[in-house]
C-alpha cells in the first residue's frame, strides 16, 4: 500500500490539476458566449449569400457556360479536402471528431480511386493527419496569432483555394468542420464548396425573375469566390464556437473526475492513517501486557 | 397605402442594420447610383465604393461602403457587404486611413484595371466626405 506521504502528495497534485481544469472551464465558458454570439450573428450573411447565388444560378439559362466554380471542371478526379481544426488541444473529442469524419471520407475516396489533396487549417489537424497522410498535405494554414475568427483570415484561405482551383490543381473541394449545435453537441460536417451544391435546396427556389446589373455571368463570377470565403468564414465561426463548447464540457468532466479522485484518495488516506494508529496502539498494548 | 419597405444590411460578422420603415434607399450600384422605392422589381446588383443613403420615417442615414451586393425582392432589400461604416460615427482619421490605403492601392503597378478603377472610385468618395 502507498505510504501516507505518497497519498498526500497525490491528493495535492490531483487538487491542483482540478484547479487548472476548473479555470480552463471558466475561460472556455466565457469565450463560448462570445464565439456563439458571433456564430449566430454570422449566419444571416452566409445564408443570404447562399440564397442570392441560388436565385442567380436558377436564373442562368446556359448552364454549360456557367463559371467553373459553379458547374465544376467536368472531372471528378482530384479531391481537395480542407480540414479545419483548432490550434489548441484539451477540448475533448472536438478535433478527433473532425479527423474521424475526414478520414472515413478519405478512405471512401481511395476506394473509388480518386486522387486526394489536403489542406489543413489549424495545427491540431495537421499534427494528427501528417502521420498517415503526410504526403497528401499540400498546405497547412494556421491562425495562431489571431484571437477570434475574422473575415480577413477566411478570405486568405478562400483565396488560396481559388488560386489552386484556377491552376486546375483539383476538381472538387470539400471542407470539414464542426457545426455548433449546443454546448455538448457538435456535429462534424463535410460541405462541398466547389463546385457549389445547388440542388438540394428546392424549397428556396423562387420563380421570380430578377433584373441583373451587370449581367448574370459577371455577377456570378464575382460572387462565387466571395461565397467561398463566406462559407469558410462560417465554418471558422462554427468551429470556434464548437471548440469552446467542447472544451467547456471536457474540462467540466475533468473537474468532476478530479473531484471523485480526490474523494477516493482521501478515504484511502484516512483509512491507512487509521490503520497505522491502530497498529501502533496494538503494539503499545501488547508491549504493556508483556511487562 | 404605406410606402415603406424592409431593409437589412448584413456584414460577415453581424447583422449591421435592420429597419422596416424605409421609404427610399439610394445605393451606389455598379452602373451608377440607383434609388429604390417600394415595389421595385426584383434586382440583384453589385455595389461599388460609395455612399448608401437610407431615408426612413425616423430620419435619414448615410453609410460608406467599399463593396457589396444588393438584392431586392418582395419589398425586402438585402445589402451584403464586408466593409460598411456609418458616416455619423466615422472619424476624420478613419477616413484619412482608408484614403491612404486606397491611394497606396492605386499606386501599385501590377493591379488590374478593374481594381484600379474601384480604388480610384474609393478615393473620390472619401475625398468628397472628408
Amino acid at each position: 500500500m502507498a505510504s501516507l506521504d505518497d497519498l498526500k502528495k497525490r491528493i495535492t497534485s490531483v487538487k491542483s490539476t482540478q484547479k487548472i481544469t476548473k479555470a480552463m472551464k471558466m475561460v472556455a465558458a466565457a469565450k463560448l458566449k462570445r464565439a456563439q454570439d458571433s456564430a449566430e450573428k454570422g449566419r444571416p450573411y452566409s445564408q443570404k449569400m447562399n440564397n442570392i447565388i441560388l436565385n442567380l444560378s436558377n436564373g442562368i439559362s446556359d448552364k454549360s457556360n456557367a463559371p467553373k466554380l459553379l458547374s465544376g471542371t467536368g472531372n471528378e478526379r482530384i479531391h481537395l479536402c480542407v480540414v479545419m481544426t483548432s490550434d489548441r488541444g484539451l477540448c475533448g473529442g472536438f478535433n478527433a471528431n473532425i479527423i474521424k469524419k475526414a478520414k472515413s471520407y478519405f478512405l471512401k475516396l481511395k476506394e473509388e480511386g480518386k486522387e486526394l489533396k489536403i489542406i489543413t487549417v489549424g495545427s491540431k489537424g495537421n499534427d494528427q493527419l501528417k502521420r498517415v497522410y503526410g504526403d497528401k498535405i499540400i498546405e497547412n494554414i494556421s491562425f495562431k496569432d489571431s484571437k477570434n475568427a475574422n473575415y480577413f483570415d477566411a478570405e486568405k484561405v478562400g483565396k488560396t483555394i481559388i488560386e489552386r482551383f484556377q491552376k486546375e490543381e483539383f476538381d472538387i473541394c470539400t471542407i470539414f468542420y464542426n457545426q455548433f449545435k449546443n454546448v455538448i453537441t457538435q456535429i462534424p460536417q463535410a460541405q462541398q464548396i466547389i463546385p457549389l451544391n445547388t440542388e438540394n435546396n428546392d424549397e428556396n427556389k423562387s420563380e421570380e425573375s430578377y433584373e441583373f446589373e451587370p449581367d448574370e455571368d459577371e455577377i456570378l463570377s464575382n460572387l462565387l469566390p466571395k461565397n467561398i470565403s463566406t462559407q469558410i468564414f462560417k465554418a471558422m465561426l462554427e468551429n470556434s464556437a464548437s471548440e469552446q463548447g467542447a472544451r467547456m464540457s471536457a474540462m467540466d468532466n475533468a473537474t468532476r473526475n478530479a473531484g471523485e479522485m480526490v474523494d477516493k484518495l482521501t478515504i484511502e488516506y484516512n483509512r491507512s492513517r487509521q490503520a497505522a494508529i491502530t497498529k501502533e496502539l496494538i503494539e503499545i498494548i501488547s508491549g504493556a501486557e508483556s511487562l | 397605402m404605406s410606402e415603406e419597405f424592409k431593409i437589412d444590411i448584413v456584414n460577415p460578422e453581424k447583422s449591421f442594420l435592420s429597419k422596416d420603415d424605409t421609404i427610399e434607399a439610394v445605393v451606389p450600384a455598379y452602373e451608377g447610383e440607383m434609388g429604390i422605392l417600394k415595389d421595385h422589381i426584383p434586382i440583384i446588383s453589385f455595389l461599388k465604393p460609395g455612399i448608401i443613403k437610407i431615408k426612413s420615417k425616423s430620419g435619414e442615414d448615410s453609410y460608406y461602403v467599399e463593396d457589396g451586393i444588393i438584392e431586392f425582392k418582395d419589398n425586402n432589400l438585402t445589402i451584403l457587404t464586408s466593409s460598411i461604416f456609418d458616416l455619423k460615427d466615422m472619424e476624420r482619421n478613419k477616413i484619412q486611413e482608408l484614403l491612404r490605403i486606397a491611394e497606396e492601392e492605386t499606386n501599385k503597378t501590377e493591379i488590374s484595371d478593374q481594381t484600379k478603377y474601384l480604388s480610384e472610385q474609393k478615393i473620390d468618395v472619401l475625398r468628397s466626405i472628408n
